[in-house]
């Protein structure tokens, strides 16, 4: 058996360095094709009617004059009669017609008859959700009681982070050709292995009659993984068609609405500590809404990080509400609870005339890793200048411009997920790398290709690449930044069982067992000998007429060292608040994160650079607005759904900790993690900048002023 | 300032579906006009469009001239995606929000969702498709991808064209400008930072002459 160790860090050649990503030109220059831009001859055009209402009994759908209007191929019926509506947006038909306007012209005829009934559809305010909150019982560590008794210092404060949006550029959707017994199927997904089999089971056909392409995503942040209701039906309309491939695709205001959002926190927190800063009790009341399924926040994070804290109770509640419902979020559950527990901490800090950056390396020893968090508290602190630019809570310079500093943590997992892998050693010396996986935009076909030139002594140009179809080796979906440590791992396995077979064929003629064979530069050579030696094109001529086809797993439970989980990370972040205008600014972000063995720097600097501005994102302006009177959400498009753009974004340092021990880990994904602590870091600057807490994000004018007007009063 | 920011390219107010004015609109025939093309609509040649349906009508995209039927409410985004396979700029917010989209009409960076496809007849469009032919491409396109200025790609387009635009407008630009001069455009993964590299890195190519 071959060793599959990766090879050692001073002797890698292809692996660790900063290669520039393999479809950056095709996407850059508009030639990258995604499902959206994909229409197969005779495509026609899908378009859904949506409810209005966020809690409806249909009466009655009437369809006859869609049906009859010139273009139209089919018109069906998602929500007959009868069915109960539980949030605006939701399907009610769908139409089929020759070009997209036509379609929305006959979903515009389609009459349909609602009774309209009472809805929730905010949570902030606990106390109007009535029979709709459903508490999840309480969790007791220690005894709170008595260690609120004895604390030196008790806070007390009240948090909350809003239900956002995954705001994909690309819409959820696919074009699909349900021709005879077999599906084509264009979707856009995170989960090009598994989606196809979801799709058959809704269309009651066996799961490989869906055959899945696709060559690039544009964006999904853990929101598209199924093949949803707008999957089925456009496999539908597309059978009642007679198999012409249907385009559909949601409109922006859906996409906004019913393709996914991040669950809400809110928490009551009570927080002690000793005089010297040591923290030694927590209590927190949270609850959420991640829609009408109430949905899940794993509240046994908390505190997130801090987690060994001896005492701590915690009460969650879900509130079931009429909007659309959660999907998983770029880190579920992580930034929510690494912004109320971060910023509790920092206000206890506060209390306690501390410095948070003493309070949270003080308390190192309640994490699970108190000696990677302090090191990365240090790193941070000092590519900040926390030393000479932090100040004592509220910035008492002259001016309306205050400035000040925030720090917050993060963890997460991020182990490689189950990968199948083939390569293909032709006798023309060309190699085929094959798997069915996806690139997120994260830059998984570069490391993959890294991978494989590493492991074959080719260069990476000499690796042909095959991903995006589930007719490939099973790979698993994009989620959990699980992706780089499969993939990468089951690519290693892969190739490395492929070498040893040429070098079985190639020994011989060596003079030397198979097992003193290596592939380097380009080359087959005995070990360490280059003078005894076969060009890589030359070794393979020695095939003759067969291809060595061989195929390599991640086994989860046996990732052989290959790739592991569990990784930290702290972000600082320096911002400047106008307090006449509420106007908060990014001076600056630091990100220190680990991940192990880093296959390509630039593209993780990258994952971290997205994490970040994402993470600024959710800080200064995300917010999905459901109105309680008309229960519709009010900025479902992208004016009134803000996102920072090129100007907001301050300057970013990104610190990725590359060091002999985080690489002797294995590979780790990456993706999550790089975003989970810039929103904490970035609320807790501003309460440092202005000296009083913004309790509920975003941060802007609105919330902000708020903030400042109270502590005036007060 | 982009030249997006003129009045006759901003998108109708809340509470205005876009869709459907466009649609109300079409039965005039675009007499009502798309604002910004209005200077540029006295010199085009006639054009006939008349009532609703499809009609055909003649684009220059990069250069060539294009047929394409269309309704009178088709944008000329729609039109180029839809009926034309020119697939670079892509539907995003579909509201003159987030450039997505973005082409270069007569010189000038526009938002081809809040352009009617009948009222870009007779003027120079130039999209994504037309900044490479073969291995020959303009600058700003190895420089985003040199830079890592993007990730799933799917802005990607737009920034590409908008960063042209403002590079013809602002051939020596400085970092503050940069910022700027493509605030009218929106990335979700975050790719800003290799962006504003990739847009000062082209500036300097540019100026060399290597791609005149």
């Amino acid at each position: 058996m071959p060793n599959y160790n990766w090879p050692p860090m001073e002797s890698r050649r292809v692996m660790g360095k900063r290669v520039t990503r393999l479809d950056g030109i095709q996407k850059a220059s508009g030639k990258a094709k995604y499902n959206s831009d994909v229409r197969p001859a005779g495509t026609i055009h899908g378009v859904i009617l949506h409810s209005p209402h966020a809690h409806a009994r249909i009466k009655s759908v009437d369809t006859s004059a869609a049906e009859k209007l010139e273009g139209v191929t089919a018109v069906r019926v998602v929500a007959p009669a009868g069915t109960e509506i539980q949030w605006a947006g939701a399907e009610i038909a769908t139409v089929a017609a020759r070009t997209e306007e036509i379609a929305h012209d006959a979903v515009r005829l389609i009459k349909v008859g609602y009774e309209v009934l009472p809805h929730l559809v905010r949570e902030d305010d606990l106390s109007k959700a009535g029979s709709r909150a459903k508490p999840a019982g309480e969790a007791v560590t220690g005894d709170p009681d008595a260690a609120f008794k004895q604390a030196d210092v008790v806070h007390e404060g009240v948090y909350g982070i809003p239900v956002i949006t995954h705001c994909c550029l690309e819409p959820h959707g696919q074009t699909v050709a349900w021709n005879g017994d077999t599906v084509e199927y264009f979707p856009s997904t995170q989960n090009v292995s598994g989606i196809g089999g979801d799709l058959a089971k809704g269309l009651q056909l066996a799961a490989g009659k869906v055959h899945v392409h696709m060559d690039n995503v544009g964006g999904g942040f853990g929101s598209k993984f199924a093949s949803d209701l707008w999957g089925l039906e456009a496999a539908k309309l597309s059978k009642a068609s007679g198999g012409k491939p249907v385009k559909m695709y949601l409109d922006r205001n859906p996409e906004q609405t019913i393709a996914g959002v991040r669950p809400s926190v809110y928490a009551k927190i009570k927080l002690a500590a000793k005089k010297d800063g040591t923290f030694t009790a927590w209590d927190s009341t949270s609850w959420m809404t991640g829609g009408f399924a109430g949905g899940g926040l794993n509240a046994d994070l908390l505190p997130y990080v801090y987690r060994q804290v001896p005492n701590r109770r915690i009460n969650h509640t879900a509130v079931s509400t009429n909007n659309g419902a959660q999907r998983a979020w770029r880190a579920p559950n992580h930034p929510q609870v690494s912004y109320i527990t971060c910023s509790a901490l920092d206000d206890l800090a506060a209390k306690l005339n501390m410095d948070p950056l003493e309070f949270f390396i003080k308390n190192a020893n309640l994490t699970a890793k108190p000696d990677v968090y302090t090191s990365q508290l240090k790193k941070a602190a000092e590519l900040i200048d926390w030393k000479n630019q932090w100040h004592p809570r509220g910035d008492k310079r002259a001016g309306v411009i205050k400035r000040g500093l925030g720090l917050a943590v993060g963890m997460w997992g991020g182990a490689g997920h189950a990968s199948q892998c083939r390569t293909n050693i032709h006798p023309d010396g060309t190699v085929e790398v094959e798997l069915g996986s996806q690139d997120l935009g994260t830059g998984t076909r570069t490391v993959i290709v890294q991978v494989a030139a590493e492991s074959l002594g080719l260069p990476m140009n000499a690796i042909t690449l095959k991903i995006g179809d589930n007719s490939l080796p099973v790979s698993g979906a994009s989620g959990g930044s699980t992706t780089v440590g499969g993939v990468s791992s089951s690519t290693r396995i892969s190739n490395l069982n492929a070498l040893e077979k040429l070098f079985e064929v190639v020994a011989p003629g060596l003079g030397v067992p198979p097992d003193q064979l290596e592939a380097v530069d380009g080359k087959v050579q005995v070990k360490g000998t280059p003078a005894k030696s076969l060009t890589w094109k030359a070794a393979c001529q020695k095939l003759g007429v067969r291809t060595i086809s061989e195929m390599g797993a991640n086994d989860q439970r046996n990732p052989r060292g290959l790739n592991t989980g569990g990784v930290s990370g702290v972000h600082m972040a320096d911002v400047s608040v106008d307090i006449e205008t509420g106007v908060v600014k990014i001076n600056k972000v630091v990100a220190v994160n680990d991940c192990g063995l880093v296959i390509n720097p630039k593209t993780a600097e990258g994952q971290v650079y997205g994490g970040v501005i994402m993470g600024i994102c959710s800080a200064l302006m995300e917010e999905r607005v459901a109105d309680e009177g008309t229960g519709r959400v009010l900025n479902a498009d992208m004016e009134f759904y803000k996102l920072a753009g090129i100007a907001d974004i301050g300057e970013i340092v990104v610190h990725m900790d590359i060091t002999p021990e985080h690489d002797k880990r294995g590979v780790v994904g990456l993706g999550e993690p790089a975003t989970i602590p810039t929103t904490a870091a970035i609320a807790n600057a501003c309460a440092n900048a202005i000296g009083v807490r913004v309790p509920t994000l975003p941060l802007n004018a609105k919330n902000v002023l708020n903030a400042l007007n109270g502590r005036r009063l007060a | 300032m982009s030249s997006k920011k003129e009045p006759g390219v901003q998108a109708p107010k809340k509470g205005f579906s876009r869709r459907g004015f466009l649609h109300g609109v079409g039965i005039t025939s675009g007499a009502l006009g798309a604002g910004i093309l209005e200077q540029e609509a006295a010199a085009a040649p006639p054009v006939n469009v008349t009532g609703l349906g499809e009609a055909p009508v003649t684009l220059t995209i990069n250069g060539k001239p294009v047929k394409v039927n269309v309704e009178p409410r088709t944008t000329l985004l729609d039109a180029m995606r839809d009926r034309l396979e020119i697939t670079g700029a892509k539907r995003v917010c579909d509201r003159g929000t987030c450039g997505a989209c973005t082409v270069i009409i007569g010189g000038k960076v526009m938002y081809s969702c809040t352009v009617l496809a009948i009222d870009a007849q007779g003027k120079d469009i130039q999209t994504i498709e037309g900044l490479s032919n073969g291995n020959k491409m303009h600058p700003i396109i190895p420089a985003f991808a040199n830079n890592d200025g993007l990730q799933c790609g799917y802005c990607t387009s737009g920034f590409v064209m908008a960063s042209k635009g403002f590079l013809d407008r602002n051939p020596n630009p400085t970092y503050e400008q940069v910022k700027a001069g493509l605030g009218g455009n929106l990335c979700r993964c975050g790719t800003y930072v290799g962006i504003r590299k990739a847009v000062l890195e082209a500036a300097k190519e540019l100026k060399g002459g290597k791609n005149a």
